[in-house]
């Protein structure tokens, strides 16, 4: 999950597909590779649970099982949390994509699950094209790439689709991130043609903005777990597309109201 | 802009202004080439051209420029001698 630019929703997103493809019955590790900048661990509400992170598996301080942490609200979902005190050249991207391969042949079980490997490892990049970026994608097979509607983060997500090619991650897949539908049909925001047009990429999915991801990240509860979430939906729905199941955008102008819903179940009927 | 547009005095859609800047923006962006592929063409350069004539490898500059929308490779390539000595 890679970006460019900061602040566009990386995290919010690796938390909330990641407990999605959980919750649809898949073995998860989220991967926080932003080394120095902690946070998927907040997002999660995980952060008081950890003891060891990433770095510390690598400098061999201790075995990657005991670094990672369980997630008790979605089964079979897992943190490996990033290091708060070292910096991004704390790691190199070798070490990385060892890490990632011992990731995905890892197999985990206990009393209440049966030893199994991982179905998805998601990593969250940090921002920037530096080092960060370069460690968070050495491990991928696939690379997502979030963006705002807005030119900076636009510019930045083209700049990022030209290193992925660079790298030899071909076909990366866009998330749109905060879109506004009110303000797309006034023409004061680009909307889903406007941006696929620009990057010349394929669509993963339309995430709307949402109060409720600022109010779910003060829980530190994920809003993919949210059935009235308009914003969990559309988490939910990427990560049935990423398991390869073929899922309609949601209709982001359609509002839950009464009448909306009322419309709804006379479509249904009719 | 149209009569109706002038009289609400209305203005282009901020996004269509967006997606213009954003596409001329990027036109700029791309087309910087990946350092390695041009070292690559100079290297190709130096060794065709030293067929012919002598040049001064170490004055040579190739770029991607863009004028009136057309994008053009420009080589400069200091010619020492004009015709290359026999070895
Ligand atoms: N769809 C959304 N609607 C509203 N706020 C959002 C949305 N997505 C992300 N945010 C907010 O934007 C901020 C940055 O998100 P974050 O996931 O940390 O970005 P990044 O990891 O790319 O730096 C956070 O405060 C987050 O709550
Ligand atoms: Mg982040």
């Amino acid at each position: 999950m890679t970006s460019g630019k900061g602040g566009v929703g990386k995290t919010t997103a690796t938390a909330n597909v990641g407990a999605a493809l959980a919750a649809l019955g898949n073995r998860v590790v989220l991967v926080d590779a932003d080394i120095g900048l902690r946070n998927l661990d907040v997002v999660l509400g995980l952060e008081n649970r950890i003891v060891y992170d990433l770095v510390d598996v690598i400098d061999g301080y201790c075995r990657l099982k005991q670094a990672l942490i369980r997630d008790k609200r979605f089964e079979g979902l897992y943190l490996l949390p990033a290091a708060q005190t070292k910096d991004k050249a704390a790691v190199n991207p070798e070490q990385m994509r060892q890490l990632v391969n011992e990731l995905k042949e890892l197999e985990l079980g206990d009393e209440t699950e049966t030893p199994r490997q991982f179905d998805y490892v998601v990593i969250d990049s940090p921002a920037g094209i530096e080092q960060g970026f370069r460690n968070a994608i050495s491990g991928a097979d696939r690379a997502f790439i979030v963006t705002t509607p807005e030119i900076s983060a636009v510019r930045d997500a083209d700049r990022i689709i030209g290193l992925l090619e660079a790298e030899e991650l071909r076909r990366p897949q866009l998330i749109i991130n905060r879109l506004r539908p009110g303000m797309v049909r006034s023409g004061d925001m680009m909307g889903i043609e406007d941006m696929i047009d620009i990057l010349a990429v394929d669509l993963l999915g339309v995430v709307p903005e949402d109060d409720g991801i600022v109010i779910s990240t003060n829980r530190g509860v994920p809003v993919a777990g949210d059935a009235s979430s308009r914003a969990g939906r559309a988490y939910r729905n990427i990560a049935r597309r990423i398991t390869g199941e073929d899922v309609p955008l949601m209709d982001l102008e359609k509002k839950d109201s009464f009448f909306g819903r009322l419309g709804q179940i006379l479509r249904f009927r009719g | 802009m149209s009569w109706l547009d002038r009289l609400f005095k209305r203005k282009t859609p901020s996004k269509n202004v967006a997606k213009e800047r954003l596409q001329l923006v990027l036109r700029h962006d791309r087309m910087k080439l990946p350092p390695g592929l041009l070292a690559a063409l100079k290297d190709d350069l130096i060794r065709v051209i030293s067929n012919y004539v002598e040049i001064d490898e170490a004055g040579i500059s190739v770029e991607l420029n863009e004028r009136n929308s057309r994008r053009s490779l420009v080589a400069s390539i200091p010619v020492v001698g004009t015709r290359r000595k026999k070895d």
